[in-house]
């Protein structure tokens, strides 16, 4: 058995709207070892998106525990949280969240810049990792000139940037036509059988037969 | 750093119009500081300078004016007279002392009049102050005591517009129904009432104008060695003593340049406060102008600083990045500002000279006036940008993801 990269402890998270209160994750326990390849599903509206933020410290718990490498993250200052997120997870959205007015070079920069990696490595690993997903002709095109597929690239290739071992992948196909989304989900694949534990959100059916290990989740609660 | 400058930079490039007109806002009051802080300068040195020329060894004894005088004072009394002169004359300390009496009067050339200041002087005057600008001769000859029927003009009666035909030496010109001759023309000034006057001797002015032994305002020159400030203050006594005046009811008013000066700079510093008080205002308009921009920035970016944090930024990172891009408008608003505000001071420059034909008015750009500008403007927009980029900083990462 490998060792245990997330584990959540009887997790709840509720949002308060007005005097109303959203209970978008219920008692939520799971544990997630090293190089697994996870997929949460669910109706829309389930949590699947609060469930994602709380194991990627985007987002605290109401109640519960959640534990990143053993590390109960709690009781993280923010400035570590922030450490957490640039280093140990790598974020990819389904709409894509490049920044405009940067090149797509200078979008998979972006990571190591917080990280205070100097201007020399930080081109270079950019430049690497374009080229493993294949965008070596596009690196200095913004966004706005990339396609719906090559964006999604350009943010793997982000999400990689400061080489963490969790990626993290909200409906990452969402917007894509099937066949880009195949392509993109090839590149996960890939990406799994280097040794990345990667969490990936789908409403696709024949994706998420692919995976190690499905959670299927409904109304804030894990039924599977 | 560098690159959350660039970061920052490359956010303003975005929104081209909107950075440029927030920038609009910061350098109009930058141009105004540093134009009115440069001809103010300017001013002051100048000012200065003529003090330095003139002397601080003189001293200037007055009539005081009607203005804030009891009733009991008629004009009759507020008039220094010979003895006056001589009281003066004998106060330790004064090397020498001489009045100079003025009228405005109507004067003629041929069919022609106009209103001028006519002086009397004597030739001990032009002795002991000879070596002021305002008496140096640039044609003809200076006054003597003999010049009964003679004068010298101003400027502009020579060289100006005064009359329809230019004068020239030898020209007579009618003054109280006397005709007299020009026998030498002043420098120029630089402002009408000098340029334009007419100089006689003063036994002649004080006939012509049937003033008595009036000797109008009296400058003392203080010999070598002595306290300006402590010869006024024993030529204050004299003159009380002779003319039987008490303490602080004085009709006259005793003043040594340095005191003068004095009295300017603070008018000045007065003059100088309430300009800078009004760039103040329009840079408040203009810092209030960046805070506005700033805040649409952070809410049109919600969803980018989401991702930043997602990516990594610490809430010091997101606020430093907000805080560069205010910052940043400032600084250019700054340079511009600075620019123009050179422009503007030149120009005023160039048109007072162009006026009045000296450069009274130089517009003085020191090294630490644009820098401190530079300085300036760029905490002005740090400043304005410090709400709006903490506002920026607090955002919790997964609402801010969420935003549309
Ligand atoms: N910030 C918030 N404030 C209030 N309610 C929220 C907030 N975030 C999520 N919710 C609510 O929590 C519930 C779960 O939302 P979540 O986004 O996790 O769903 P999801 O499973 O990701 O849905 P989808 O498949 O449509 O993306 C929803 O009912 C949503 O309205
Ligand atoms: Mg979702």
């Amino acid at each position: 058995m490998k060792e245990e990269i997330i584990k959540l402890d009887k997790v709840d998270k509720n949002y308060i709207l007005g005097d109303s209160i959203v209970k978008a994750v219920r008692n939520a326990s799971l544990t997630i070892r090293k190089g697994e390849f996870i997929a949460i599903v669910g109706p829309s509206g389930s949590g699947k998106s609060t469930l994602m933020n709380l194991i990627g410290a985007l987002d605290l718990a109401t109640k519960g525990r959640i534990f990143l490498e053993g590390k109960d993250i709690e009781h993280l200052e923010e400035s570590e949280l922030a450490v957490i997120r640039g280093n140990k997870i790598g974020f990819v959205f389904q709409t894509f969240n490049l920044i405009p007015t940067l090149t797509a070079l200078e979008n998979v920069t972006l990571p190591m810049v917080f990280q205070g990696f100097s201007k020399e490595e930080r081109i270079e690993r950019a430049t690497e990792l374009l080229k493993d997903v294949g965008l070596e002709e596009r690196m200095k095109h913004l966004p706005g000139e990339l396609s719906g597929g090559e964006r999604q690239r350009v943010a793997i290739a982000r999400a990689l940037a400061n080489n963490p071992d969790v990626i993290l992948a909200d409906e990452p196909t969402g917007n894509l036509d099937s066949k880009t989304g195949k392509h993109i989900l090839e590149i996960l694949k890939d990406l799994n059988k280097k040794g990345k534990t990667i969490i990936i959100v789908t409403h696709n059916l024949e994706m998420a037969r692919k995976v190690d290990k499905i959670i299927k989740i409904k109304d804030g609660k894990i039924v599977k | 750093m560098k690159d959350f400058f660039f970061l920052a930079f490359n956010n303003l490039k975005r929104r081209k119009l909107r950075s440029w007109l927030t920038i609009l806002g910061i350098f109009i009051g930058i141009a105004a500081v540093v134009s009115l802080i440069s001809l103010g300068q300017g001013l002051q040195s100048f000012i200065h300078e003529q003090f330095e020329q003139v002397g601080g060894n003189k001293i200037l004894v007055s009539p005081k004016t009607m203005m804030g005088m009891a009733g009991s004072a008629t004009e009759e009394e507020l008039v220094l007279t010979e003895d006056d002169l001589k009281a003066i004359r004998s106060v330790t300390g004064v090397e020498g002392a001489e009045g100079i009496v003025t009228r405005n009067s109507i004067i003629s050339y041929k069919k022609e009049s106009e209103v001028v200041m006519v002086a009397g002087m004597s030739e001990e005057y032009v002795e002991i102050f000879g070596n002021i600008d305002a008496l140096k001769i640039i044609e003809g000859r200076q006054l003597r005591d003999s010049d009964k029927s003679n004068i010298v003009v101003g400027y502009n009666h020579i060289f100006g517009n005064l009359w329809d035909r230019k004068l020239k030496i030898g020209d007579d010109l009618e003054i109280k129904g006397k005709e007299f001759e020009i026998v030498g023309v002043l420098k120029k000034q630089g402002n009408p009432a000098d340029d334009n006057a007419v100089w006689m001797e003063k036994e002649t002015f004080r006939d012509l104008f049937d003033v008595g032994d009036n000797e109008g305002t009296i400058t003392v020159k203080v010999k070598e060695g002595f306290n300006p400030d402590k010869v006024a203050e024993e030529i204050k006594e004299e003159l009380r003593d002779e003319r039987n005046e008490e303490e602080e009811q004085e009709t006259f008013s005793v003043q040594t340049f340095s005191q003068l000066l004095e009295t300017f700079n603070d008018i000045f510093a007065v003059v100088q406060v309430v300009l800078i008080g009004i760039a103040a205002i329009s840079l408040l308009v203009g810092g209030i102008g960046i805070m506005n921009t700033m805040y649409m920035a952070v809410l049109e970016r919600t969803k980018e600083i989401g991702t930043m944090k997602a990516v990594g930024a610490k809430n010091s990172d997101v606020l430093l990045i907000f805080l560069f891009e205010s910052g940043l408008l400032g600084l250019v608003g700054g340079a511009i500002g600075i620019a123009l505000g050179i422009g503007i001071g030149k120009a005023v420059e160039y048109i007072a000279t162009a006026q009045l034909g000296t450069p009274y008015l130089q517009a003085v750009f020191g090294f630490p006036l644009i820098i401190g500008a530079l300085i300036f403007s760029f905490i002005v927009g740090c400043l304005s940008g410090i709400l709006p980029a903490l506002q920026a900083a607090k955002l919790k990462p997964a609402e801010a993801l969420r935003y549309e």
